[in-house]
């Protein structure tokens, strides 16, 4: 295998495997707050066993999450050491914030998962009120990092090619970074609510008596639902700033060959990469140019406008969008529906159809989840930086990197099925009763 | 002064790393050696000790990496590329012993399973402390060499894969394990187990400082900077603070040993917590100007001043808020247990 592939593989492989712990990371504490407070206010020791079950699974999680971010944290350097020399001063401000967020987050997870009998309610649920602050902060400012690759600015390159006037702050806020963050911190939520929520509709269509499960649905079916409603709005946004400024991404995005105005958006379709052709996919006449410019007319670059060493792979970059904003529209959807029936009924849709469903949709904000960051990964080469740093020549000199990028799969492979095996056991198929607090693991005293 | 500031800021992420951090990698060393009729007692002491602190004393560990490569980027390329095996062997012990820890705490079924993480834990815990010396180790020989642009030139190997690395990790292994012990016997609830850890402990403290002794030997050949520094033989204030340190790190390791003879316990962690603290700081400043030594320096390797002083204001503004929540933390799952003494 050549370096180039491998090291690009590992970094892959080692980002798709902490996404989503790191989307568990910021969402999993909402329901776990949530449940905690509920439990407050009504005293109902279901809420109680709600709150910690979902805290053992946030436990769980976020050691994973931990462990893969510190391997990422290290593999920048490993593995494309010029992109770190180079980048690194510029992107230091978020990574230094990050670090200070996720002290803060792993102190208020130890103080929330172990403090149950030394802490007060309040300074307890205050405790998961900071695990999930710091969550969403720490996903935040790694984000705008990412974005600094996508839309780099805050410094200046003079003649012979050195960084000179590097603002931190602004190169954070850099033009991508508030779309970025606002895309990734509801897909985190809609993932993992709509997981969350799928597994607990499996649960109440086998026991439909389980007054656990259906509490445990419909706080999930809340937070998956309603960022699942907001995320077209953030989409949209995210349309209009690729199209101003990664043309090249968008047409990538979008299987758009040729400039033209009135261009059309296609859905579906497969991307011919060397005919230059997008086939087989439904369009909907100027749909493109009115969602990345609002207006009909407006004149969408194509990929030809773009010398080939500039363009990123566009099958793939196709693909993935498609299969994001298709579980994107198919979350939301569900969503309005649950919202409707709810609305109806006056209750909570437990319909043994509608469980099903939501059972078997339960995955697909995770893989949402990938397919965006393809999207944005895959999109933006052949460059790590955009226009700046191509990734061929940000890679390390050493040689045999398919040897870590073997043993890392394989690391994470026994990593994630441990953790998927003890969720299961630990979390979600326990006994639906009311477990004593004295034989749960939170509570060695 | 920023080379000065970056590299104050490196030595107490360092030393708070190793207080704390370390300590919890000790704690899995004792884990492998539970020994004797109190063997789960010990086993249950080391998982309660651990499980509420021990990823937030992680976090040091990325503050340090952070900071080398938001203020010294040369410095976090050339390392990276040159220590390549050694760190991913170091990440891999990291993952496992992190993943491991949680893994065995939330196996409902605690019989194999549960097992099999256990010993997972215990050598992830030991195979990370000496990678983490291997890669101190081979900052301080000289061998990590680097061209005009800063890049290493001297292979993949060459640089970590010597004697005297190694012999740093083994250092810091027995240091992790020694200040494990010390914490774990103000941790014991009952006598008996105190007693075990006091045992353990002064073996590890008797083992670490042969190695330290070792290591100096070792450093007249391997790392000549080191052992002169050592020595005394600098100018300027080193010549006099150098040997003071060695003696009172000599004074404090043998008064935590007394004290532990004596069941002193609280006394014992403060002397011993002392004595790492300046085997860490003596090293730092032996190595100082350099980050690589004897190859570049802090001055060189520094990023622009417009990059460093916005991450010092961070830190300088984070820090205190950081310490409060350490503080609580510490308050709240290690206060009790002393006053229960």
């Amino acid at each position: 295998m050549e370096d180039l592939v491998a090291a690009r593989g590992q970094m892959a492989m080692s980002l798709a495997f902490h996404i989503l712990f790191a989307c568990a990371g910021i969402a999993m504490p909402l329901l776990m707050v949530l449940a905690e407070r509920r439990y407050l206010k009504t005293g109902d020791p279901l809420d109680l066993e709600l709150a910690k079950r979902w805290s053992k699974g946030v436990a769980i999680l976020f050691a994973v999450g931990a462990v893969s971010g510190t391997v990422l944290s290290f593999e920048l350097g490993l593995l494309f050491p010029e992109f770190m020399r180079f980048a690194g001063p510029i992107v230091g401000m978020p990574f230094s914030l990050e670090g200070f967020a996720f002290f803060l987050e792993a102190i208020g997870l130890g103080l929330y998962l172990y403090g149950w009998r030394r802490l007060s309610p309040r300074a307890h649920l205050a405790s998961g009120v900071l695990v999930l602050v710091m969550g969403i902060l720490s996903g935040l400012f790694v984000v705008t990092a990412n974005a600094w690759m996508n839309t780099p600015t805050g410094f200046t390159l003079n003649a012979a090619g050195k960084v000179i006037d590097v603002d931190p702050l602004a190169a954070m806020l850099n033009p991508a970074a508030f779309t970025q963050c606002l895309h990734m911190t509801l897909s985190a939520f809609i993932a993992v609510g709509f997981a969350v929520a799928g597994i607990h509709a499996l649960r109440l269509r086998r026991f439909p008596g389980s007054e656990l499960d259906r509490r445990a649905l419909k706080l999930a079916l809340w937070v998956g639902g309603v960022a699942a409603v907001l995320q077209p709005i953030s989409g949209d946004f995210s349309a209009k700033h690729v199209a101003e400024h990664q043309p090249v991404k968008l047409a990538a995005m979008e299987g758009q060959w040729n400039t033209e105005r009135c261009a059309p958006l296609r859905i579906g379709g497969i991307p011919d990469e060397t005919d230059h052709v997008t086939r087989f996919s439904i369009d909907i006449p100027c749909g493109l140019s009115f969602l990345g410019y609002g207006d009909f007319d407006a004149e969408v670059k194509g990929l030809l406008d773009f010398p080939e060493s500039e363009r990123p792979p566009v099958l793939v970059t196709h693909l993935s969008f498609q299969v994001m904003v298709g579980i994107g529209m198919t979350l939301a959807v569900t969503a309005l529906l649950a919202g409707f029936l709810a609305w109806r009924k006056k209750a909570l849709p437990t319909g043994r159809r509608f469980l099903l469903w939501l059972g078997l949709i339960g995955p697909l904000g995770l893989v949402a989840v990938e397919a965006g960051w393809m999207v944005t990964e895959v999109g933006r080469q052949p460059w790590v930086i955009k226009g700046i740093l191509r990734t061929s020549d940000a890679v390390t000199p050493m040689p045999g990197l398919w040897l870590p990028f073997l043993m890392f799969t394989l690391l994470y492979l026994v990593l994630g099925v441990t953790a998927t095996v003890l969720l299961k056991r630990h979390v979600f198929m326990a006994p639906t009763g009311v477990t004593h607090a004295d034989t749960s693991p939170n509570e060695v005293a | 002064m920023l080379p000065e500031l970056v590299a104050l800021t490196l030595l107490v992420a360092l030393v708070a790393y190793t207080l704390t951090g370390g300590a919890d990698f000790g704690g899995g060393v004792w884990d492998i050696f539970a020994r004797g009729p109190r063997k789960a007692a010990q086993r249950q002491l080391i998982e309660r000790a651990l499980a509420p602190i021990w990823e937030a004393n992680h976090v040091w560990l990325i503050l340090v990496v952070v900071v080398l490569f938001v203020a010294l980027p040369t410095a976090y390329a050339a390392i990276s590329t040159a220590l390549h095996i050694p760190l991913v062997l170091l990440l891999i012990g990291i993952v496992l012993r992190g993943a491991a820890f949680v893994f065995r705490t939330y196996d409902p079924t605690p019989g194999k399973g549960a097992l099999r993480w256990r010993r997972v834990f215990a050598i992830a815990s030991i195979v990370s402390p000496v990678f983490l010396g291997v890669i101190l180790g081979a900052l301080v020989t000289g061998d990590l060499r680097l061209d005009a642009e800063q890049r290493p030139t001297v292979g993949f190997i060459a640089a970590w894969a010597q004697p005297f690395p190694f012999l740093v990790g083994l250092f810091v292994l027995s240091l992790f394990a020694w200040l494990a012990a010390v914490y774990l016997t103000l941790e014991a609830r009952d006598r008996e187990l105190q007693r075990d850890f006091r045992l353990r402990a002064i073996i590890a403290g008797l083992c670490a400082g042969v190695l330290s002794l070792v290591v100096l030997v070792f450093a007249e050949e391997h790392a000549p900077r080191l052992a002169v520094h050592a020595r005394g033989d600098v100018s300027g204030a080193d010549q006099v603070l150098a040997p003071l340190m060695q003696i009172a790190v000599a004074l404090l390791a043998v008064g935590a040993l007394l004290a532990l003879y004596l069941e002193r316990y609280r006394w014992a962690r403060v002397l011993a917590a002392g004595q790492v603290t300046l085997v860490v700081v003596g090293l730092g400043l032996a190595q100082w100007p350099y980050v690589i030594a004897p190859n570049l320096t802090f001055a060189d390797a520094l990023a622009p001043a417009g990059v460093v002083e916005p991450m010092l204001i961070v830190l300088a503004v984070a820090t205190p808020i950081l310490l409060v929540a350490l503080a609580y933390l510490f308050k709240v799952f290690k206060s009790q247990q002393d006053e229960e003494q």
